[in-house]
């Protein structure tokens, strides 16, 4: 057993998981900073991205110097794949989370307003599919991480029906396109964070079972026609 | 060109032991296949067994079938000697012969097989050598320098130049890099790499990031069984096998 290396997987583990908890948070924060149309928990989230940043930087790090210095092979190799893959991933739900945030910032402008779509609800969604995909990491289990590439089409349904609702409550009411645009702009964000959590479940299911779904795609599992005969 | 090979219920035994058990493995030709496994997983006896090498042993024994292009290797009437001509082999520790000029160490095979016109001898000499990426090194030296006073990398390459001279069909090559440093061992990997435009090669090798940089299937070897075989890149990343992902994650034992 190569103790060093193990334990250079399970830091990686660790660290990615953690980075995983700041971006669910943010995400969490932006929501609630538009739902209460509080400026100062926009604020928070900037800052979280910031903490977002650093640890993908750390786990780039950590997993390049695996790659180069243990030569991880197999599940082993699939892993530090997975893990920089979903790194990036997770970098972008931060970047996300800032846009929900600021675009939050410009509704807080119009406390009186109403806003016609569901936002918590959507919220709500999204953030199950990000927690889903990172609990389908922590314990490498490709059938949860499944469960979540069947959510994304409920978030798309969500946004579809947000962009309906929006375009008729502009025809309606012009001067607050700008504001409708921006709640717009929140449920394509919030949908864009869905996606990253299909690819992280997507990673975990190359990670656990060696086969590449995405695209709807199913590869490395299937019986193989140029494969060498053998016992 | 390289031809085909075709191993079928191949069993060996030094004495009593057994060391290769049932082993089938069908490679087809101008690929190279790597043949990994821990230490005493059969893999040296079986390169050995496909060139009757093995038999050289006292105390050995085979069964089973060797089929390397169209010729049945174990057939009654297969002369052992014919078969080392068509299936050459290169070991771990270079081993020209020491007190023989570049030129007779690869020269040599040819000189054996009743080759003598100097034009021809000439001319196989100087395709060896630059198949096998010496002969820039070399080519001012030829007659001047024994085979001996070469690195150990050059030493190694000049071994596959007279392995090559006699034209084989088939090249083993026992942990041909094991012994020599990193630039070196990557001149080798890049000439095997070539030569499998000509040549069919088996590679014996403990070193399981050079399987999976030159080679294009691999086989695992475990306690004398063949536990899996496909393409390299299938065996490195997704193997079938929990044994295989065992061994080379490094969890084994």
């Amino acid at each position: 057993m190569r103790t060093r290396f193990q334990q250079g997987l399970d830091e990686l583990k660790e660290r990615l998981l953690e980075m995983g908890g700041l971006a669910e948070s943010a995400i969490e924060l932006a929501s609630e900073s538009l739902r209460k149309r509080d400026g100062r928990i926009a604020q928070e989230v900037f800052e979280r991205e910031k903490l977002i940043n650093e640890s993908q930087r750390a786990i780039d790090e950590m997993g390049v110097d695996l790659l180069a210095m243990q030569q991880p092979m197999a599940t082993d190799l699939r892993f530090v794949l997975a893990v920089l893959k979903i790194n990036s991933d997770l970098e972008r739900v931060g970047d996300l989370a800032v846009n929900i945030a600021q675009r939050s910032l410009n509704v807080a402008q119009e406390q009186e307003l109403v806003i016609p779509v569901d936002i918590a609800r959507m919220t709500t969604a999204v953030s199950t599919m990000v927690r889903r995909a990172l609990e389908s990491f922590l314990s490498a289990k490709s059938d949860v991480a499944q469960a979540v590439l069947q959510m994304d089409s409920i978030v798309d349904r969500m946004k579809d029906e947000a962009f309906i609702t929006l375009v008729a409550q502009m025809k309606k009411d012009p001067e607050r396109i700008r504001i409708y645009m921006d709640v717009l702009l929140i449920t394509r964000s919030l949908e864009r964070i869905a996606d990253h959590a299909t690819n992280i479940a997507e990673d975990v299911i190359f990670w656990v079972n060696g086969t590449d779904v995405r695209h709807n795609s199913r590869v490395a599992t299937e019986p193989d026609s140029d494969r060498p005969a053998s016992q | 060109m390289g031809v085909g090979i075709e191993v079928n219920n191949l069993n060996a035994w030094f004495g009593k032991a057994q060391v290769l058990n049932e082993v089938n493995m069908k490679i087809g030709p101008n690929a190279v296949t790597a043949v990994i496994g821990p230490s005493g997983c059969g893999k040296s006896t079986y390169v050995r067994c496909l060139n009757r090498m093995h038999e050289t042993n006292p105390d050995a024994r085979l069964t089973g079938s060797v089929k390397v292009g169209e010729m049945e290797i174990y057939a009654p009437g297969t002369d052992a000697v014919d078969v080392r001509r068509r299936i050459g082999m290169v070991f771990q520790k270079p081993n020209p012969f020491p007190t023989m000029s570049i030129y007779d160490n690869v020269a040599a095979g040819l000189r054996l097989n009743g080759f003598t016109r100097r034009a021809e001898l000439d001319a196989a000499v100087e395709s060896s050598l630059r198949m096998a990426a010496l002969w820039e090194e070399v080519r001012d030296v030829l007659k001047k320098k024994s085979g001996a006073s070469l690195s150990g990398g050059q030493q190694q390459r000049l071994c596959i130049a007279r392995a090559l001279a006699v034209q084989p069909e088939l090249l083993l090559m026992d942990e041909p890099a094991s012994a020599l440093d990193p630039i070196s061992t990557g001149k080798i990997e890049e000439l095997i790499f070539q030569l499998k435009t000509k040549y069919t090669v088996v590679i014996v090798t403990h070193n399981m990031q050079q399987a999976a940089r030159v080679a294009d299937y691999t086989g695992f070897f475990l306690m004398g069984k063949l536990i899996e075989f496909d393409k390299t890149e299938k065996i490195f990343t997704t193997p079938s096998d929990k044994r295989t992902e065992d061994y080379i994650t490094g969890r084994f034992g």
